[in-house]
């Protein structure tokens, strides 16, 4: 009954990932290595963690997308395993095809590391933590977080209700002013039970008081929680 | 055989390394540089016979279809 954080070659925020999960969200936490051929026995959610994996090496999120324990978390997401892709992880993700569209170099390639105020929209169990439209504040740390994906693919996400965090300052063009991203989506659902989270965004460093804040917190706990509610315990 | 893929950016998509080469190739010499793309070449050796497969990885995974275009060119 565990959340196991994967750490790729280059992840750098699977220690802080380990760390929030375990003394914020308390929860069970295991490690993964992406050279595993299966996740931990036991395993209720997995925790794809920040970081430059594999260097960025080809694209970010290319390599690792394509690394053995990727397979694993494929047939868990499929099997309606929560799974929470962040920032390297959510590029990871979208070049694992669990999750639609790419992440581009952001539109001033410029890395930006700042906090930024977001609104939660989307409809997935693993945002049941927050209210719906509510305004949270999360640190971004990114150089390539421009959200691209076509209209028709936006335009069903947004139908959909799985565009699950949006930067509040756009452009007129409805763009996040701070990296370019299609209408300033930051985050977004996938897979079939919406079990599918990715997100620019490191709700990871700020879930505790002593971060400054904890509005990463409650996506942390329902997806420690995601696995316990299915009854896979 | 040896082969090069070459891999753009699908029109449309903004490139801003193009837009900073452009900016910079003005400030040398060349003010009417315009609509610069950064793309990337990737050459390798492979069996004889393996044209087929290196399309498909090549459309595949050393491009993003959702971003980028590939084309492969058997070189020898």
């Amino acid at each position: 009954v565990t959340v196991a954080v994967v750490t790729f070659p280059g992840s750098n925020c699977d220690r802080d990932c380990v760390w929030a999960m375990s003394v914020c969200a308390a929860a069970p936490v295991s490690k993964a290595w992406h050279k595993d051929d299966t996740l931990p026995i036991g395993t209720t959610a997995v925790l794809l963690p920040g970081g430059f994996s594999y260097g960025d090496y080809l694209r970010c999120g290319a390599m690792a997308a394509r690394s053995p324990i990727m397979a694993d978390v494929k047939r868990f997401a499929d099997a309606g395993g929560a799974v929470l892709g962040i920032c390297n992880g959510f590029q990871i993700l979208c070049e694992a095809g669990l999750l639609p569209g790419a992440l581009l170099r952001n539109h001033d390639a410029r890395f930006h590391c700042k906090v930024v105020g977001l609104q939660v929209q989307g409809n997935s169990p693993l945002l049941a933590g927050y209210n719906r439209d509510e305004l949270i504040d999360l640190p971004i740390a990114h150089g390539e977080g421009r959200y691209h994906a076509d209209d028709a693919t936006l335009d069903e996400l947004e139908r959909d209700n799985r565009i699950a965090f949006r930067y509040l300052q756009r452009l007129p063009s409805g763009d996040a002013v701070v990296n370019g991203a299609r209408r300033g989506i930051a985050g977004i659902v996938g897979g079939r039970a919406r079990n599918i989270i990715g997100l620019m965004p490191h709700p990871e460093r700020r879930s505790h008081e002593d971060l400054g804040g904890d509005d990463g917190l409650p996506l942390l706990q329902a997806v420690a929680e995601h696995g316990l509610a299915r009854g896979m315990a | 055989m040896r082969a090069r893929v070459t891999i753009r950016l699908k029109p449309g998509v903004l490139d801003p390394q193009g837009e900073a080469v452009e900016r910079g190739l003005s400030s040398l010499g060349l003010p009417g540089a315009a609509r610069v793309r950064v793309g990337k070449v990737i050459e390798m050796d492979l069996p004889d016979g393996s044209e087929a497969t290196l399309r498909k990885v090549a459309s595949e995974w050393l491009a993003n279809p959702v971003i980028e275009d590939a084309t492969v060119e058997v070189l020898t």
